[in-house]
């Protein structure tokens, strides 16, 4: 069966209440259209788990302006001014994570792991707001962090085979790799147009086929 | 010797810290100017956040990769025998320990070597990005800031006050007046800008300083 499906079929599959690990750093890697289905659709409630929120215009931002994100969980919000306002009217709930340790909850969950343990953010508002537990392991002090798993992963890829090996281009990849790991429904937007198995060289191969489950070819593939 | 300004001052003297070969990864601001003063023969290497090892100048106009940005979202290029990565290598290169400097702008440091550098209470709220794990992991730990804020209070404070970015990980602090190392013992004043006395130094800071016997100048 082939894994290739029309954008609005792909993103039916997104319900309201999901948590969603979406790829991308400043947009960078984020798969536009995706968002804009999900708007379209008036998705609401997400949990949304990101890098960052991009701007207004760009990547997650576009998610958070259209009120489709109930919760947040991301390391910089910079440029989206609407999110302390909308935590302080209750309408959403942020958690602001440091990203190594974004990326390693994000790790423990797809590589079957309990957590994660680091040093990373010991004595700062992570562990006041109890995001990180502190605890002793060979007498180093640690802060732990439970895995985060996502409903779906929605991920950008440069090329893509019909098998859904997927290949990242620049910093593209950023956190698209690893969230692929971790959700139960894996749906890739591909840029360049998907090509028969063989023809993607199998050592530059980023992410095993096996993980995705959807291919989404862009609209205005180039050859 | 040219006159230079205060943040050349300040990133020239981080520069010349720098051996070939170094990875280093540089921060938003006044960081930004170290690259510059690299001197020549030495190769240093800079780490990007989103995966980059040897990102190089800025893109052409027109010659953009619309999926190359640096960390700080400027489309940039990739210097011969660069290469690029996922975020878990990328910040698995930062906590391993494998990155030799993060050099970071400071809104506040204090002699106990407490950053805070990422919040300013009742401002906007920007998030912490990737400054918690790079203080925490890196080698070394460089501070760049002008001595005083621009209100004319001393950035080195005796405690900050703001949220920490880390809780005692900084190692050295460059200003335009002063190179100082935290210590288990104190703040350790081991140069003075150029022109400075120790005294002027030690006036201008609020947060005792260490003072050794002789302080020389920084060589610029």
């Amino acid at each position: 069966m082939s894994k290739i499906k029309p954008l609005e079929e792909a993103i039916g599959h997104v319900k309201s209440g999901m948590t969603l690990h979406i790829g991308g750093f400043y947009g960078v890697g984020t798969p536009d259209e995706f968002i804009g289905e999900i708007i379209r659709h008036g998705i609401k409630d997400l949990t949304v788990v990101t890098n960052d929120s991009g701007t207004p215009e760009e990547g997650v931002g576009r998610l958070l302006y259209a009120g489709c994100i109930g919760k947040l969980i991301l390391s910089w919000c910079g440029l989206t001014p609407i999110v302390p306002e909308l935590v302080q009217k209750g309408k959403l709930e942020l958690e602001l994570t440091p990203q190594g340790t974004l990326a390693e909850r994000i790790r423990a969950a797809g590589y079957g792991l309990g957590g994660v343990l680091t040093r990373t953010g010991l004595g700062t508002i992570v562990e006041e707001k109890g995001l990180g537990t502190r605890i002793t392991v060979n007498g180093t002090e640690c802060l732990y962090h439970p895995p985060l798993k996502a409903d779906v992963t929605l991920t950008e890829a440069y090329m893509a085979d019909k098998n859904g090996n997927l290949i990242f281009r620049r910093t593209q990849n950023n956190f698209n790799e690893v969230m692929c790991t971790a959700a139960d429904m894996v749906i890739a937007s591909v840029y360049k147009p998907i090509v028969e198995m063989g023809e993607l060289h199998p050592d530059a191969v980023n992410v095993p086929g096996p993980l995705v489950d959807i291919l989404v070819q862009q609209k205005g593939a180039l050859s | 010797m040219s006159q230079l300004g205060p943040k050349d001052i300040i990133t020239k003297r981080i520069a010349l810290m720098f051996k070939d070969g170094d990875l280093v990864n540089l921060g938003v601001g006044i960081p930004g100017l170290v690259p510059k003063h690299v001197p020549a023969g030495v190769t240093v290497w800079l780490h990007a956040e989103n995966g980059i090892i040897g990102s190089g100048p800025p893109a052409k106009p027109g010659k953009e990769d619309p999926f190359f940005v640096d960390a700080s979202k400027l489309h940039c290029t990739i210097l011969p025998g660069g290469c690029t990565f996922d975020t878990t290598l990328s910040f698995g290169i930062i906590r391993g320990g494998h990155l030799d400097y993060t050099v970071l702008g400071a809104l506040q440091v204090d002699i106990e070597g407490n950053l805070a550098n990422w919040m300013v209470p009742g401002g906007p709220l920007p998030g912490m990005g990737g400054a918690m794990d790079l203080v925490t992991g890196a080698k070394k730990v460089v501070v760049a800031t002008t001595h005083s804020s621009k209100d004319g209070s001393s950035k080195i404070m005796k405690r900050c006050t703001f949220p920490l970015t880390g809780v005692k990980v900084v190692d050295y602090i460059v200003t335009e007046l002063a190179l100082v190392e935290i210590t288990p013992e104190g703040a350790v004043l081991r140069e003075t800008g150029p022109g400075v006395s120790a005294e002027e130094v030690v006036r201008l800071t609020d947060a005792p300083l260490i003072v050794p016997k002789s302080v020389p100048q920084m060589a610029l």
